[in-house]
Order: C-alpha cells, then sequence, then structure tokens
C-alpha cells in the first residue's frame, strides 16, 4: 500500500494531537481517508466508505473544537461494522439480503460515538449477518489479513480488526456473539473488547442472536477502548435488555497498579488443541503479569468444553427467528417477479442468503420444533446455565480469568470453508463468555511464525474497567500491540 | 343418540393503551394505512420491542377482576410463522407463562340459574397487521396500523354447554372489559372478537369429542349461529358415520356456515421460545395492591347492590349494570328523585331503552340526561301528572331538549287533582250519556272503563287516574 504515513495512531494519541492544534479533524480524516482507498483492494476491509459525509463531520468537528465545544473525542475518525444501522447510508450485514438497504435511522451505539465528536469513516465488512470466523462468508468477499494477505483476519469483525491491524481506521465498532470481537483481534494482532452483555444497547445492531450479541469495539490499544467504551456505554430506554447501570470512568481506571489482582487460568483453555507456539506467548505474557504483582493461580471451569455445542443450538435457534423478518416484503432482497407468496418467500431468501446464514436457520428451525424442543432448545439452555454458574464459582476465588483468545494464529483463506465444525471450534474459548453474558478482552502478546497471538481475558459481570486497566498495564510494559504490519506502517 | 355439546372460547379484547405494546405508535383505530407504524412495527433490521407498562397494568385489572392468579413472573415467547401481515416473522406472545392464569366468571342460564365458566388463563400480546383486498385489483395490500396493538387472549376452560351459554359468557366478558376500562369493546372495528372450539360427545360420556376452531367471530350473533351450524354438522356428520377431523375453520355470514380453512397437519409448527430481547415481566406485590385498590365496584357486586339498596328485581339489577355508564345514569336518577327507585328503573329501562335504540344511541348520548328525566319521574312521583301523560312529556323532552316543568306549562298538562273539578267533569259525562248510565247501573259493569275514558278525554287526560276511579265509581253508583 503507498499512502501518506500517520502522525499517530492510537485514538488516545489522535485526540491529544487535536487538543493540541498539531492538526485538524480534516487533516486526519483525510489522510485516513486516503488510506482507506489505497488499502481497499488488498483488504477488502470497507463495505461502504462514507468520505463526503466524514469530511463534513470532519470540518463540523474542528468548528466545534474552534468554537471552545470540544470533547475528548471530538474529531477522531473511526468506522463502523456493517451490522450497525446507520441513518442514511447503506447497511448491508454483509449479505446480499441486505445490499440494498439505506438505513432510515441510526443504531444508539452510532448516535452515542457521533454525539461523542467521533468521525464515521464508513462501514466496514463482515461475516454475513456475523456468522463466521473468517469474514470469508461476506456477500462482498473476504477481508484479508493485513499481516499476510493469503490469510484471514478472523470473524466475524473481520473488517473491523483488519482495518485497525492495517491503521486505515483508528478504531471500529465491532460486535460479539461468540468470539467475533476477540478472535479477530486477536488473528490481526490488535485489542478487542466485548462488553458485558447489557452494558452496550443492541438497538441498531442487526441481531443475529439476541442473548448473545454484544457490541464493543477492536482499537490499538486498551487505553483507546476505555476512551471510545465510556462514550457507546449505558442504558438505552430503547432496549429492554440494556442494563441501567452507571458507566464508571474507564480511563480514570487504566493505570491502577496490579498488586494483588488474582489471575485464574481455566485448566480447560490449555488441556487440547492449543498450539504450542501460541500456549508459549500466553506463558511468556503470564509471566509479565506476575512481574506487575499479579497472582496466578489455575481454575476449573468443567462445563466449558460443552459451550460450542451449546452455542450452536441457542445461536441458531434465536437467529432462525431473528432472520424471519428478511422476507422480501418491506426492505432488503426481494426476488424477480414472484408468482406468489410462497415463491416470494422461499426464493427471495434463497437467493438472499448465503449458505453459512441458510445454515444456521435451519439448524435453528430444526431444534425449535415440536418434538424436538425440549431435548435441544431446554437442555442447551440448561447446560448455558452450568457454564455461567462454572465462571461464576471461578470468580469467588480469582478476579479475572486469562487464556488463549484462539487455539491457533490465522490460518489461510479456504483452508476450513468446507468444514464447518472445525470452523466453529475457532471459537471455542470466546463462547464461554456469551453464553455467560461476561465481559470479554483480547490484547496482542506476541507472534507466532510471523503472525499475531491473542491473549483473552474474561471479568466478573461489569468487571470492565478492571479488565480494561489489566490489559493497559501490560501495554505499558509490552509494544506488541503498536506492532504494525509492515506494509502498512 | 343424545348429545352434548362441548364449547370453550378465545377471546382477543385489545387493550385501550394509547400506543402499541412494544412501541411508541398510536393505537388509535381508522387512521390511512401504515400511517401508524413505525420501524419497530414495521420489524426493521435492528430495533427492539419495549414494553408498555400499562397494556401490563390492564392485564392485571383483568386478572383481578376474574379472581385469578396473577403471575408475580411471566414470559414472553415468539410464535413463530410467516405471514405479509406479520412483519417479524414472529408474533411476540406469552405461552408457558402467561401473565393470569386460574379465574372465573359466572353467568345466569335461561332458567334463572347461576354457572361458574372457568377462564385457564389470560395473556398479553401483539396484534398482527391487515391484509387488504377491497379496490386492489390482483395484488393484496397490507396495513401495519394494527400491527403490535395490544391484545389479551382470554382462554376459557371447555365448560360451556350450548351456544346460547357461549354468548352469555362472552357478554359478560365483553361487559367486564368496558367496566375495567382495558378495552373499548367495539366488535364492528374488531376490538373484541373470539374463536370458538366446538366439539360434541354422546351425553354421558366423559371424553371429549374431536373439536373444531372456528376462527374470528366478531359479533355476538356469529358466535351463537355459528356455533349452532357447527353443532349440527359434527352431529350429522358422526350419525352419518363419519369422523370430526381436528381443524380450523371459518364462518361465513352470507351463507351461515363454517368451512375448512386447514386441517392439523397443515397447521403451523409456531416453534415457540422466550423471546431473548424481552425481560421477564415481574411484578411485586406493592404494584398488584395498588392496581387492586383501583379497581371499580364489578357488575356483579353492582347488581347484587342494586338488589340490595334498590330492592329491585335480580332481572332488573342485571340490565342497570350491563355497562358502567348505565349503572351511574340509574343512580343519578335514583339520588335526584330521592324516592321510587322501582320507578326510576322501569323508566330507564322502559322508555329511555326504547328511544336510545330507536335513535341508536349510547346512554353516554342520550338526548335526556339524568337530571332531566329524574326531573319529569318527580314530577310523577308528585303527583303534577300522570304516568301516562309523563310519557307524552318524554317524547317531547327527547325532540325539543326541553325540560320537564317547561313542556308541562307550555302544553297545559298539569294534573287535575282538584276534587270537585273532576266531579263537574263525571257529571257532564253522565248527562251526555244517560243511555250508557242506564246500562251501567243495570249490571253493565265493563263500561265503567268508557266512562273512564270519556272523563279522562274531556279533561285533556290530565284528571289525576286514582282519584277519577274513586270519585266515578261513586258517581256511577248514583
Amino acid at each position: 500500500m503507498t499512502a501518506p504515513a500517520l502522525p499517530a495512531t492510537t485514538v488516545a494519541g489522535l485526540a491529544r494531537g487535536l487538543a493540541a492544534g498539531r492538526w485538524s479533524s480534516v487533516e486526519l480524516t483525510q489522510a485516513y481517508l486516503a488510506r482507506v482507498t489505497a488499502s481497499q483492494s488488498e483488504l477488502n476491509a470497507f463495505v461502504t466508505v462514507t468520505a463526503e459525509a466524514a469530511l463534513a463531520a470532519a470540518a463540523a468537528a474542528d468548528a466545534a473544537r474552534a468554537a471552545g465545544k470540544a470533547s475528548a473525542l471530538t474529531g477522531v475518525p473511526i468506522a463502523h461494522k456493517d451490522i450497525f444501522c446507520t441513518r442514511d447510508v447503506l447497511t448491508t450485514c454483509g449479505s446480499k439480503m441486505l445490499a440494498n438497504f439505506v438505513s432510515p435511522y441510526d443504531a444508539t451505539v452510532v448516535a452515542k460515538l457521533a454525539a461523542a465528536g467521533t468521525v464515521n469513516l464508513g462501514k466496514l465488512n463482515m461475516d454475513e449477518f456475523a456468522m463466521g470466523s473468517s469474514n470469508e462468508t461476506s456477500f462482498f468477499g473476504p477481508v484479508r489479513n493485513p499481516w499476510d494477505i493469503k490469510r484471514v483476519p478472523g470473524g466475524s469483525s473481520g473488517g473491523s480488526a483488519a482495518a485497525v491491524a492495517a491503521r486505515i481506521a483508528p478504531a471500529a465498532t465491532a460486535t460479539d456473539t461468540g468470539g467475533s470481537i476477540r478472535q479477530p483481534a486477536a488473528l490481526c494482532g490488535v485489542t478487542g473488547i466485548k462488553p458485558t452483555y447489557g452494558r452496550v444497547s443492541r438497538y441498531g445492531m442487526i441481531a443475529f442472536a439476541s442473548s448473545l450479541d454484544q457490541a464493543g469495539l477492536i482499537t490499538v490499544s486498551a487505553e483507546d477502548a476505555a476512551m471510545l467504551l465510556g462514550a457507546m456505554s449505558g442504558f438505552d430506554p430503547r432496549d429492554s435488555t440494556s442494563v441501567d447501570r452507571e458507566v464508571p470512568d474507564y480511563v480514570a481506571a487504566l493505570d491502577a497498579p496490579l498488586a494483588g489482582l488474582k489471575i485464574g487460568l481455566v485448566r480447560e483453555f490449555f488441556e487440547k488443541g492449543l498450539d504450542a507456539q501460541c500456549e508459549q506467548r500466553i506463558r511468556e505474557a503470564i509471566a509479565v503479569y506476575e512481574k506487575l504483582g499479579a497472582s496466578v493461580r489455575e481454575v476449573s471451569c468443567p462445563n466449558l468444553p460443552l459451550s460450542v455445542p451449546t452455542y450452536y443450538v441457542v445461536a441458531p435457534a434465536e437467529c432462525s427467528s431473528n432472520l424471519a423478518r428478511f422476507d422480501g416484503v418491506r426492505f432488503g432482497h426481494r426476488c424477480e417477479s414472484p408468482r406468489n407468496l410462497n415463491d416470494l418467500y422461499s426464493r427471495s431468501r434463497g437467493e438472499g442468503f448465503g449458505a453459512e446464514v441458510k445454515r444456521r436457520i435451519m439448524t435453528g428451525t430444526y431444534v425449535l420444533s415440536a418434538g424436538y424442543y425440549d431435548a435441544y432448545y431446554i437442555k442447551a439452555q440448561r447446560v448455558r446455565q452450568l457454564i455461567s454458574a462454572d465462571f461464576a464459582r471461578a470468580f469467588e476465588s480469582v478476579d479475572l480469568l486469562l487464556g488463549p483468545t484462539s487455539p491457533t494464529t490465522a490460518f489461510e483463506i479456504g483452508a476450513k470453508v468446507d468444514d464447518p465444525i472445525t470452523m466453529y471450534l475457532n471459537d471455542i474459548y470466546t463462547i464461554g463468555a456469551n453464553l455467560a453474558g461476561l465481559p470479554g478482552m483480547s490484547i496482542p502478546v506476541g507472534f507466532a511464525d510471523g503472525l499475531p497471538v491473542g491473549l483473552q481475558l474474561v471479568g466478573p459481570h461489569f468487571s470492565e474497567a478492571r479488565m480494561l486497566n489489566a490489559a493497559h498495564r501490560y501495554q505499558l510494559e509490552t509494544d506488541w500491540h503498536l506492532r504494525v504490519p509492515a506494509a502498512y506502517a | 343418540m343424545e348429545w352434548e355439546t362441548v364449547i370453550g372460547l378465545e377471546i382477543h379484547a385489545q387493550l385501550a393503551t394509547r400506543s402499541k405494546i412494544f412501541s411508541s405508535s398510536a393505537t388509535a383505530y381508522g387512521a390511512a394505512p401504515n400511517t401508524q407504524a413505525n420501524l419497530v412495527d414495521l420489524g426493521y433490521p435492528g430495533v427492539l420491542p419495549v414494553l408498555n407498562a400499562e397494556a401490563v397494568r390492564m392485564a392485571v385489572r383483568f386478572g383481578l377482576a376474574i379472581g385469578a392468579r396473577i403471575a408475580r413472573h411471566s414470559v414472553f415467547a415468539r410464535k413463530n410463522y410467516f405471514y405479509p401481515d406479520l412483519p417479524k416473522g414472529y408474533q411476540i406472545s406469552q405461552y408457558e407463562l402467561p401473565i393470569v392464569a386460574e379465574g372465573a366468571l359466572e353467568i345466569v342460564l335461561d332458567d334463572g340459574t347461576r354457572k361458574r365458566v372457568g377462564i385457564t388463563r389470560a395473556h398479553l400480546e401483539e396484534d398482527a397487521g391487515k391484509s387488504l383486498h377491497e379496490g386492489l385489483p390482483g395484488v393484496s395490500g397490507i396495513d401495519l396500523n394494527r400491527a403490535g396493538t395490544p391484545l389479551i387472549e382470554i382462554v376459557s376452560e371447555p365448560d360451556l354447554r350450548s351456544a346460547k351459554e357461549a354468548v352469555a359468557y362472552m357478554k359478560k366478558v365483553h361487559t367486564l372489559v368496558r367496566y375495567l376500562e382495558i378495552c373499548d369493546g367495539n366488535m364492528q372495528e374488531g376490538s373484541f372478537r373470539c374463536d370458538a372450539n366446538v366439539s360434541v360427545r354422546p351425553k354421558g360420556q366423559e371424553k371429549f369429542g374431536t373439536r373444531a376452531e372456528i376462527k374470528n367471530l366478531n359479533s355476538f350473533r356469529f358466535v351463537e349461529k355459528a356455533i349452532n351450524y357447527e353443532i349440527e354438522r359434527q352431529i350429522e356428520l358422526i350419525e352419518s358415520g363419519g369422523k370430526v377431523v381436528q381443524e380450523t375453520r371459518l364462518y361465513d355470514p352470507d351463507k351461515g356456515e363454517t368451512r375448512s380453512m386447514r386441517s392439523k397437519e397443515e397447521a403451523n409448527d409456531y416453534r415457540y421460545f422466550p423471546d431473548p430481547d424481552l425481560l421477564p415481566v415481574e411484578l411485586d406485590e406493592s404494584f398488584i395492591d395498588v392496581v387492586r385498590a383501583a379497581l371499580p365496584e364489578l357488575p356483579d357486586e353492582k347488581a347484587a347492590r342494586f338488589v340490595r339498596e334498590y330492592q329491585l328485581p335480580e332481572y332488573d339489577a342485571g340490565v342497570l349494570t350491563a355497562s358502567r355508564e348505565l349503572g351511574a345514569f340509574y343512580e343519578e336518577v335514583v339520588r335526584r328523585v330521592g324516592s321510587e327507585p322501582k320507578l326510576c328503573a322501569n323508566w330507564v329501562m322502559g322508555d329511555l331503552a326504547a328511544f336510545l335504540n330507536k335513535d341508536n344511541l349510547e346512554i353516554g348520548n342520550s338526548k335526556v340526561d339524568a337530571a332531566g328525566l329524574a326531573l319529569l319521574v318527580a314530577r310523577i312521583v308528585d303527583q303534577t301528572i300522570s304516568g301516562k301523560i309523563a310519557k307524552d312529556v318524554f317524547e317531547a323532552m327527547w325532540e325539543s331538549g326541553e325540560s320537564a316543568d317547561a313542556i308541562i306549562e307550555r302544553k297545559g298538562l298539569r294534573q287535575i287533582t282538584d276534587t270537585s273539578a273532576i266531579e263537574r267533569a263525571i257529571e257532564e259525562v253522565m248527562s251526555k250519556n244517560p243511555g250508557q248510565l242506564a246500562d251501567y247501573r243495570s249490571g253493565k259493569d265493563k263500561l265503567f272503563g268508557f266512562f273512564v275514558g270519556q272523563v279522562m278525554k274531556a279533561t285533556g287526560g290530565k284528571a289525576n287516574p286514582a282519584q277519577l276511579n274513586e270519585l266515578l265509581k261513586q258517581k256511577l253508583a248514583g
């Protein structure tokens, strides 16, 4: 990629420069838009670039700053995963079904981040309806990993992770239903946070599995995540599942010392399937934490190995119902010349959805069917409670859990597309937090054969401040999060 | 063979909230198509439902009024099926854990006995939109104004044994929901409608027969006709060697028959599961206590009080408590007259009801208000006019809007109670009709009525009837 280098690449650094008048938001926005354009053919990270609106917003941000009305994030460019509805902008969810859908409204996350002064560069590519772990299910083509463009960036927030890794966006919103923030963050060497279920409004975030979906962020650093998370969190009267609970000052909590922090290593995460080099990087990171004063002990979550099958009952069940609204009647793809109502439904949906989405709709329809509901859905809900109880027990003795984010580094595009079970096992370490509604993070902890390795932190409900603090202290000791793929430096 | 009918009703009552059950759109009836449907009602990508607390309050009000168990924990579930008037591809309803369970109502049968009808459950749900066909050749239109309107579905036990009982029960529920001000009860607009589950079995058999469900009955008359048709159909079918199949049927009011819509095999598998977008509804005692404290006097309580307080026959009390407004009107008349509650009841149930009926008016729009009627009744009680004259005065009040007193004065209808004046009129009549007088005195008692009529005519109907009777008897006797 040939594009202008950037004056700074973290949200914190960009914000400081804006505050000091070293650059304007328009200059930053132009620089990032140039990088977006230059990288697009290689990475395919964006579905839509909103250059004109971004420059207008940047000019408005500069004017606000000139008028003395700037807040910390005023004028900082970001980009949104294309799962968030953006008013008057194409919102595709990575699907042919919504390839023509211009949203008439803003998601709460989008509105809150705009109100905080951020500038939206555009909409980021993703697995179709957030169903995938490699960004290969997108109707708009796969996103490529900037560390090796033959490889996947992970998914479903592959566009968000690749964009931040290549520094074509300083930060990006993302969503996580079973690992869709943490796994791509790990595979692209960036920081990802999935907050507690209910911390961030789901209004305007196109639903995949409502009881698991949670909006979060992919950023360069934990500090950046803390700055943005405060702006996007909070109770939303339009989302009954958002929690009415005060949003702490995440930035203020970043620097607290880690002495006395009790970290638990989940035994089940290290038992099998974990790549040896990845495990080595995790062990090295653990040593850093010990040096910082944390104590580390092993804990067990015996039901955690059941999380993948549990997830693949609950998530498809909810998705089969959530995706019923895409029927070709009011918005989205409609087949040509339907002969009758059934033809309209079956062809519009048959043409509009890709193979993975169909697989999950069919699985979900099956597990909710009369005669199977108890054996699958009810049983999965019971296991889900057992997994939650395992976590709750673990948090009686430790403050945070630590382990790998993904069993391997980024794999090659096409390597797993024909084998859904192998693909699903990518999320074996991340799904548990979704089932239990817990916050989770992934931070870069080094490389294996030139590819980034991610470390996962999982905390009790609403422990984002403590988790960000632990991630930030680690990032003060290391510079893995500041490494940029050579082609995008 | 003698057959017994078993009927259960599922009544859908639209709750009278101002906004929809899960969105802020208005629920008013009759707006231009799709003008009262926002992004939530349209099922747009990313939108979420938020429960209307008022709908919950209304459901609890109903539950308390039927003596039901109010669930402290109830859950919304999704009922999944595809239909153009169902934007999300699922209806949000309650399935395993409804908000109201195990209540009952009493109905009065033709022979005057009372019967308890069990109510299995009542749950909250959203209504669907409407398909439009009129004026749209070759296509179907969709109006989503009704989509998301709150409903309470009231499911009875299979306790009803005839179409008449079913109608009596439905009317009872209809009265109750209007008393509670949770439903306007407007059946033409679809605010109150029902599905009837009908089966027959040989008398004495315990096991239920196979039932058919008749969908969407929106008048009491249709309920009665559809059920009676269905009973006949099922009995004929069985007696001619056939079998009733479990199916959904539609009533065609033009042909007066039910016909099959879909069989059990064709029925949807609704794949119910708890809606993950909505939290369970958790109610605490204090909330329920507040709702309970705000309950109005219920129809049965009011009727019992009317019998006790006004010594009315049970029938009258039942009629006068059919709506809250009618009961209030009656009590206002009694309060103003200050006596004669039975006379007041007769006027409200008689002339007033007849005139309302003639002009197709509700009690709230009556052309004679409670104060006006009370004044008229008071003029009967104080003997200013007779009951017969009062009927004419009432008609004049109804037409002109004038007060009873104004009409009595203007038309000179004041009753004659002066004995000498009545006597003069009697003497005049007697002298003009010597033949009839002779006949009467020779034993033709029936002629008494003739003389009453003649005197009344002579006095313009104003002679006090009791006095007239008395004096006439004396004079005729000679």
